[in-house]
């Protein structure tokens, strides 16, 4: 090293490392840092006797402050149900049709409702309940299966055409493909137009009655109005679950349709207090009987 | 300090460091790993948990190949609210079968550890051809064109024996019946009894899924959907609080 560069007075030692005359200080590290260092070390040891953490021989230890994520929800939710336990039992011992009366237990019902509405039922009927192709809408006064709150509470609770609930609602029309020739399906569409509205060919219509008549009637009622004890719904109102329209009905007698609504009640999915909840909620929407 | 001196022959040997270095990790390693093959609280014993059929098998690869793990989780957290809008937290058990897990880190859709059931097989159809349509609020990207590949399940075998190799209890019997047992699944119309011998009576479920005819990867991936968190029936089963 020829060319030495020149120390400052003041400056601090070097580590003694050089490389092409460059030299390297050796600064200490600021004493808060240092402190800062060993401390958490220290706090690191300690959290591992406090939490569960050092393995054993068939388990780690427990610590000392007894923590478990899962004892600690179990408490979490136990607080909250404990809070709500006295609100709940009214709920769960009121005759359904007199829930609406107390305004109490109307006001917590149909608040609890919308929320468990929101969660678990939005997904198919919308968050404005208006539904969609398919999945019903809980606003109009046009029921499937009664919109009564007991019925509708019979529908949260068990579901609709699911494998998991044996009470679940259940009833299937045929797919008249299989069982009507094309000319009579045809026909009985543009009967089935007629009752709430213009066919796409009046010439087919009455020979469509005769078809509706034999076929249909049964379940659909001779007027068409529909019968709620078999889920079958009414042909005259104009409102329609999959369509109105030529094509969509064809699609529906030819293939028949198959709804889903899932059990509420199977594997506690929804509390008795929940499902009461809902369905009030859902009755008082608009379209409640 | 002698010891900071004695740090200059590392420091200096760029082999020695290296080995060091390795030595250091591996220690780490086996610290933080092998307990968790021998302590009883991670391998807790659930009944129900049952390997995934050839269907749901590949439903699952599905669901890995289009990246659904990005947006969607598959683990419900041991909190109150978690466990309120998703159902009974997740126990280690209900994904011992799973290699890889799919966990997930982030949630921009729901978590989807126990969404099996929860919708109709009509609805998951309507759902992935346009998400927008049911829920209008989501971001979700369209998956309707799953429902146009059609798959046979040739490669099922394939796929269970290297899960078999990795632990997953897979009998020679299913491997073998992999292809039948996959076209069953999708058939109600079929000869299913074999299926169901195999992989149990209770929790297969044996449907159409996308409702039109043959095998399409919409099927395979709703039959995976609709079994997810299905196989524990918490009404009849406490886990252990302590664990």
């Amino acid at each position: 090293m020829t060319n030495k560069s020149k120390k400052f007075e003041g400056d601090p030692n070097t580590t003694g490392h050089s490389w092409d005359g460059i030299e390297e200080f050796d600064n200490p590290m600021p004493r808060w840092w240092l402190w800062v260092f060993y401390a958490t070390i220290i706090w690191g040891v300690g959290y591992t006797i406090a939490y569960p953490a050092w393995p054993g021989v068939s388990s780690a230890t427990a610590g000392l402050v007894g923590w478990s994520s899962r004892a600690d929800v179990v408490e979490e939710i136990q607080i909250a149900e404990e809070r709500l336990a006295p609100i709940n039992a009214k709920l769960e011992a009121a005759e359904l049709t007199q829930i609406a009366a107390d305004e109490e237990l109307n006001s917590y019902a149909t608040s609890a409702g919308a929320a468990v509405f929101k969660t678990f039922c939005a997904q198919c009927h919308g968050s404005g309940a208006a539904g969609g192709v398919g999945y019903p809408n809980l606003l109009d006064n046009d029921w499937l299966w009664g919109g009564d709150i007991e019925n509708i509470y019979l529908t949260v609770k068990h579901g609709i055409r699911n494998e998991e609930d044996d009470d679940a609602r259940y009833s299937e029309m045929p797919a008249f493909g299989e069982l009507l020739e094309k000319e009579e399906i045809e026909q009985v569409v543009n009967y089935v137009m007629s009752l709430s509205g213009d066919p796409v060919d009046a010439s087919l219509v009455d020979a469509g009655a005769v078809v509706y008549e034999d076929n249909c009637s049964a379940c659909h009622m001779e007027n068409g109005t529909g019968d709620r004890e078999q889920g079958a719904p009414n042909l005259v109102d104009a409102l329609w679950l999959y369509g109105g329209d030529y094509a969509s009905i064809k699609e529906t007698v030819t293939y028949s349709r198959y709804g889903v609504m899932p059990s509420w009640s199977y594997r506690d999915r929804l509390s008795e207090a929940q499902i009461r909840a809902v369905s009030s909620y859902v009755h008082q929407l608009g379209g409640g009987e | 300090m002698a010891i900071l001196d004695k740090h200059k022959i590392l420091e200096t040997n760029a082999t020695l460091l290296l080995i060091c270095s390795f030595l250091v990790v591996t220690i780490g390693g086996i610290v933080q790993i092998a307990p968790l093959f021998w302590l009883e609280n991670t391998i807790e014993d659930v009944e129900g948990v049952r390997p995934y059929t050839p269907l749901e098998m590949a439903g699952r690869e599905i669901y890995i190949r289009e990246g659904c793990y990005v947006c969607h989780s598959q683990m419900i957290r041991p909190m109150r609210d978690e466990v309120e809008r998703y159902g009974h937290y997740s126990l280690a058990a209900e994904s011992k079968y799973d290699h890889p897990f799919q966990w997930g880190s982030k949630r921009t859709g729901p978590d989807l550890a126990r969404v099996g059931g929860r919708y109709s097989d009509d609805w998951h159809v309507d759902h992935l051809r346009d998400p927008q349509a049911v829920v209008p609020e989501s971001v979700m990207p369209k998956y309707g064109f799953l429902e146009n590949r059609m798959i046979e399940g040739e490669y099922m075998g394939d796929i269970m024996a290297a899960n078999a190799v990795v632990g997953v209890p897979y009998t020679a019997e299913m491997i073998e019946n992999a292809q039948s047992d996959f076209l069953a699944q999708a058939d109600p119309d079929s000869d299913y009894d074999g299926l169901l011998e195999r992989y149990g009576e209770e929790g297969v479920n044996v449907r159409n899924f996308d409702g039109q005819p043959g095998v399409s990867e919409a099927d395979a991936l709703i039959a995976y959907l609709q079994m997810l968190g299905t196989l524990v029936d918490f009404s009849a089963f406490t886990p252990d609080a302590s664990r």
